[in-house]
């Protein structure tokens, strides 16, 4: 786990770096980035800030101090995170309910072991409520995330396939894009979770099984449109290679619509992970599963709010925040093609 | 148009198959039948047992190909799991449930009418409400009140569903009383004061993106040189709206309408589950927390059927709406 | 004759990136009843929202600035309430668009689209109003208008679209008909046929027409006066024959230069050189200086003025302006 996690922030910081290189290469793009940075600059302040919790929560090793009075030698043998490391969540503990800044358990009237430090309160076990919901970004990264990875090179190649060779790829691709869109997606993925079994992995190629379809369905058509296009015709009359085509001309023409997708997709997937939450085959840790554990406690008498409040102002503010960067994106990069998302 | 509506129909049944091919991969070979009884009768029990509950539920035949049979009979491919389950999805045989061995077609009928009274509502109110409201806001476009009311959809989509419910019930339910919170009665006189709240949350719910949705297309429309035509004529703003945009809004309205259709089925599937009503939401649920593979299977298909029905009704649809398709 | 339009001081502004761009900036002329008054100029110069404004229907975010003002028959548009200047839409003037593949409504029949431009101003029977619009579809030259009637946009040519644009512009008898490029998206057979139309329906009708084109082959065959537009400015106005014939701007004569018919066989076309600017990097002083023969030092500094060559006939030149003086005294 402790390299898979450290790998991948490599990888996605290495991703990221790329990205903003050809960014600032192209200068259509370098034009639209700042556009979109003047449109939207608290919105893109607050994801950094997402992201960055999420990145401080991935870089994890394994030794070092769990922490005066914890006490915990299992800790002290697992990956840490930075975020682990700096919360010591195994001696901020309490035994049970507390609400934000209080001095004594909110049931027992028992005083607490760090009186007015828990900023959101505790939930049912001790755990801090503030440092529960700061993980729970990662998680919400990681299936937006992973699922893209996904999702984007499946429907790229299906898509691409069909838009550009047609015939019988394209039947073929068509007749699998209908039969997977026939099937209503929160449908056919509770199947898919209840046939892979439960956990984040199979959650994760669940939802990027049920959602490559509307990708790869628009990367077809305007695959379909940029064929026909007269610099690809030239290209073709000049002997260009198919390969060399797709690769110079279609796919840059491409990159607006996978990136805006990659956007929407993020915030449909999280919104859907929530109701997997509910239905008991979610995330561990996502705040899907928080609200869902939180629900009951909801209707208890005095209302412990706390743990459901952090978690849903938590997903509320990272899909605004997501949702406000993909609508700026689309009248950025492309006003027309995209309005059916 | 009759061969259009025939082809259609073909494709559509074409379609069919290829779901029931997907489901019988889901369902008999990534998780196979061995898996479904274990998790049915208990690790523990006897292999007789585990035998006897495969065959009880027509599970205990090859998946494909029955070796039992001559290579030139036909049932060595028909006496297989998966003609049998071609066979039955198709005849609408649904069989027996994998968790407790009721009727699933029995449930079915059960099920279907608290989720109609529950989804209709919400379906046609949710309609009437945002075109009504999307048509107001285009009014105003290029304000400030149509900015912020895109602003207070992006933010309403951000809203998750299972919020809607929580805070909906607690506001509604609890603190306001106005309605019970949660339950359920055959009797007709009494069922709305139970579907009124899960109605009025599911409504609420839907608002924020086809509003979204609809301000966009009527938008587009405004834009358009027949729109200044019409302007240039001396048409005046609510007939404009009403005669020209919102007639030729109509077509990508028709599509995103019944596209929203199969989820009349399974979108309640949380609420109802909330509100303790004995829908096809609910019984999904408890397929998922019973393990019940054959109930959900089910599910799926029929979710699939409505999904496929409703798609060539639009497609139908819009050849007579459109002159452009219709008249060619 | 008498007085029909009279547009002064008009200004068209947008919002830009910096400050609201005036792309119709100070235009005032006026137009006698029954002539053919033509706004000629190239595209992005501001005819088209010229002709929009006349009517009140500058797309938003744009704005007719305050100081503007439109005059029809002694009534001033800039003051009506919406709802009056609504009636004066399709009643008083009226409008012929540039494509009349998008300008009519798709899905419905084109017939009853007539019929509502003349039910909006008119009570009359839908009976009656169907029978006049098969009257105004025979008058307009559609042939079997009892079956047209029913038809719907795409399945008719471009050239039938752009007579029922017209059967519906002139449904209501309007004292000025504008035409905007109306032959311009058109076969060029069917262009002589549509020019034919319009100056036979405008010499029975009495219509004026403030024809709004780039064709000068256009302007010859229809227009009695002319109006040159470059960059949002009037920039020179007179009869047909002396803008065509004896044109004293130097925009005006590169135009003229450029037609290939009027060049001898053989020669090289003359062009002007240059782009027309967009609105916001629009130059002070002459709009029309950096790409000019003739410019003078002035014409980079000051605005020219509108200067009064005869009775018909006024140019803004300061090169014309320079050579007048010179030979003046």
């Amino acid at each position: 786990m402790v390299w898979l996690s450290n790998g991948a922030v490599v990888v996605v910081l290495a991703l990221a770096s790329l990205a903003g290189i050809a960014v600032r290469r192209n200068p259509l793009w370098h034009d639209a980035m700042r556009r979109l940075a003047r449109r939207r600059p608290i919105t893109l302040m607050a994801l950094s800030v997402f992201g960055l919790i999420a990145l401080l929560d991935s870089v994890c090793w394994v030794g070092g101090e769990t922490g005066p009075g914890s006490g915990d030698a299992v800790a002290a043998y697992e990956a840490r995170s930075l975020l682990d490391r700096w919360f010591e969540p195994e001696s901020f503990r309490e035994r049970s309910y507390s609400a934000p800044f209080a001095a004594e358990e909110f049931y027992g009237a028992a005083p607490l072991e760090h009186p007015g430090e828990h900023w959101l309160g505790t939930d049912v076990l001790g755990r801090d409520v503030f440092f529960l919901t700061l993980k729970g970004f990662r998680v919400a990264l990681l299936i937006g995330g992973f699922t893209s990875l996904i999702v984007i090179p499946i429907a790229l190649a299906f898509g691409i396939a069909a838009g550009y060779f047609g015939g019988r790829v394209d039947d073929a691709v068509f007749f699998l894009i209908s039969t997977l869109a026939s099937i209503p997606s929160l449908l056919l993925l509770i199947a898919l979770i209840m046939v892979l079994g439960r956990g984040t992995t199979q959650v994760c190629i669940a939802l990027g099984i049920t959602s490559w379809v509307s990708l790869a369905r628009l990367v077809r058509a305007e695959t379909f449109r940029l064929r026909e296009l007269d610099y690809v015709e030239a290209a073709r009359a000049l002997g260009v290679s198919e390969f060399q085509i797709i690769l110079r001309h279609i796919l840059p023409n491409l990159a607006h619509l996978v990136v805006i997708t990659f956007v929407l997709l993020f915030s449909s997937m999280v919104l859907a992970e929530t109701i997997l939450a509910y239905l008991g085959v979610g995330v561990d840790g996502s705040w899907g599963q928080m609200i869902d554990r939180a629900k009951d406690e909801f209707s208890r008498d005095p209302v412990v709010w706390w743990n459901l409040s952090a978690a849903s102002a938590a997903l509320f503010a990272l899909l605004l925040s997501v949702n406000l960067l993909g609508d700026a994106l689309r009248d950025v990069l492309d006003p027309r093609t995209l309005r059916e998302l | 148009m009759w061969a259009y509506v025939v082809r259609r129909l073909l494709y559509g049944f074409i379609t069919v198959l290829g779901v029931l091919f997907l489901l019988f991969l889901l369902f008999f070979t990534v998780a196979n039948p061995e898996d479904i009884a274990r998790k049915a009768v208990g690790e523990k029990a006897s292999p007789e047992v585990y035998a006897q509950w495969l065959e009880n539920h027509g599970y205990d035949r090859p998946l494909f190909v029955n070796p039992e049979y001559p290579t030139s009979s036909l049932a060595r491919y028909t006496d297989t799991l998966l003609a049998s389950h071609y066979h039955d999805m198709l005849t609408f045989d649904f069989g027996r449930s994998d968790a407790d061995d009721t009727p699933i077609s029995a449930r079915l009928r059960e099920g279907a009418l608290p989720s109609l009274l529950l989804t209709f509502p919400v379906f046609l109110g949710g309609l009437l409400f945002s075109i009504a409201l999307s048509l107001l806001i285009a009014l105003f476009r290029d304000t400030y009140i149509d900015r912020m009311a895109v602003v207070l959809c992006v933010a309403a989509m951000s809203i998750a569903t299972l919020l809607y419910i929580i805070f909906g019930q607690f506001l509604i339910g609890k603190v306001l009383r106005w309605f019970p919170i949660s339950g359920f009665s055959g009797d007709p006189a009494v069922v709305w004061r139970f579907l009124a709240l899960p109605v009025m949350i599911g409504i609420l719910a839907s608002l924020g993106p086809d509003i979204r949705f609809y301000r966009t297309i009527f938008l587009e429309e405004a834009h358009r040189d027949y729109v200044r035509t019409a302007r240039a004529k001396g048409c005046g703003e609510g007939s404009l709206m009403a005669n020209h945009i919102l007639r030729n809004a109509m077509l990508p309205i028709l599509t995103r309408v019944v596209t929203t259709i199969p989820f009349l089925f399974v979108g309640s599937l949380l609420s109802e589950n909330f509100f303790g009503i004995p829908g096809l939401g609910a019984l999904t649920v408890e397929a998922i927390n019973g393990n019940d593979f054959s109930t959900l299977r089910t599910m799926v298909y029929i979710g699939a059927l409505l999904f496929i029905g409703a798609q060539i009704l639009t497609d139908v649809t819009y050849t007579i709406a459109d002159p452009r398709v219709r008249l060619g | 004759m008498a007085e029909l339009l009279q547009v002064s001081n008009l200004s068209v502004t947008f919002p830009g990136s910096s400050g609201r761009v005036t792309v119709v900036d100070d235009i005032s002329f006026t137009m006698q009843a029954g002539e053919v008054l033509s706004l000629v100029g190239e595209s992005g110069c501001g005819k088209s929202l010229t002709a929009l404004a006349i009517m009140r229907l500058v797309p938003k975010p744009g704005r007719i600035e305050t100081a503007s003002r439109i005059r029809l028959e002694g009534q001033e548009l800039m003051d009506l309430a919406v709802p009056d200047m609504r009636r004066v839409r399709g009643e008083q003037i009226a409008m012929i668009f540039q494509e009349p593949m998008s300008a009519l409504n798709p899905v419905q029949a084109v017939g009853p689209q007539v019929v509502e431009a003349l039910r909006l101003h008119e009570r009359i029977t839908s009976r009656e109003a169907r029978a006049r619009v098969e009257e105004l579809f025979e008058r307009v030259g559609i042939p079997d208008p009892r079956k047209r009637f029913e038809s719907y946009p795409h399945q008719l040519s471009g050239g039938l679209k752009q007579r029922v644009m017209i059967a519906m512009a002139v449904s209501m008898r309007p004292r000025l008909l504008i035409a905007d490029e109306p032959t311009t998206a058109l076969d060029v057979t069917v262009q002589a046929q549509i020019i034919e139309l319009l100056r036979e329906l405008q010499s029975t009708l009495g219509t004026s027409v403030l024809l709004i084109t780039h064709d000068l082959g256009v302007v010859n065959e229809l227009a009695d006066r002319v109006l040159m537009m470059y960059a949002g400015r009037t920039i020179e106005a007179g009869l047909r024959e002396q803008i065509l014939s004896r044109p004293r701007h130097p925009y005006t004569h590169g135009l003229l230069r450029s037609i290939p018919a009027r060049a001898a066989r053989g020669q090289r076309l003359a062009e002007i050189s240059g782009v027309v600017p967009s609105p916001e990097h629009w130059p002070s002083g002459c709009r029309f200086a950096p790409r000019c023969s003739e410019r003078l030092e002035v014409c980079t500094k000051q605005v020219p003025e509108s200067l009064e060559l005869d009775a018909t006939h006024s140019v803004c030149c300061h090169a014309v302006a320079a050579s007048l003086a010179e030979g003046a005294p």
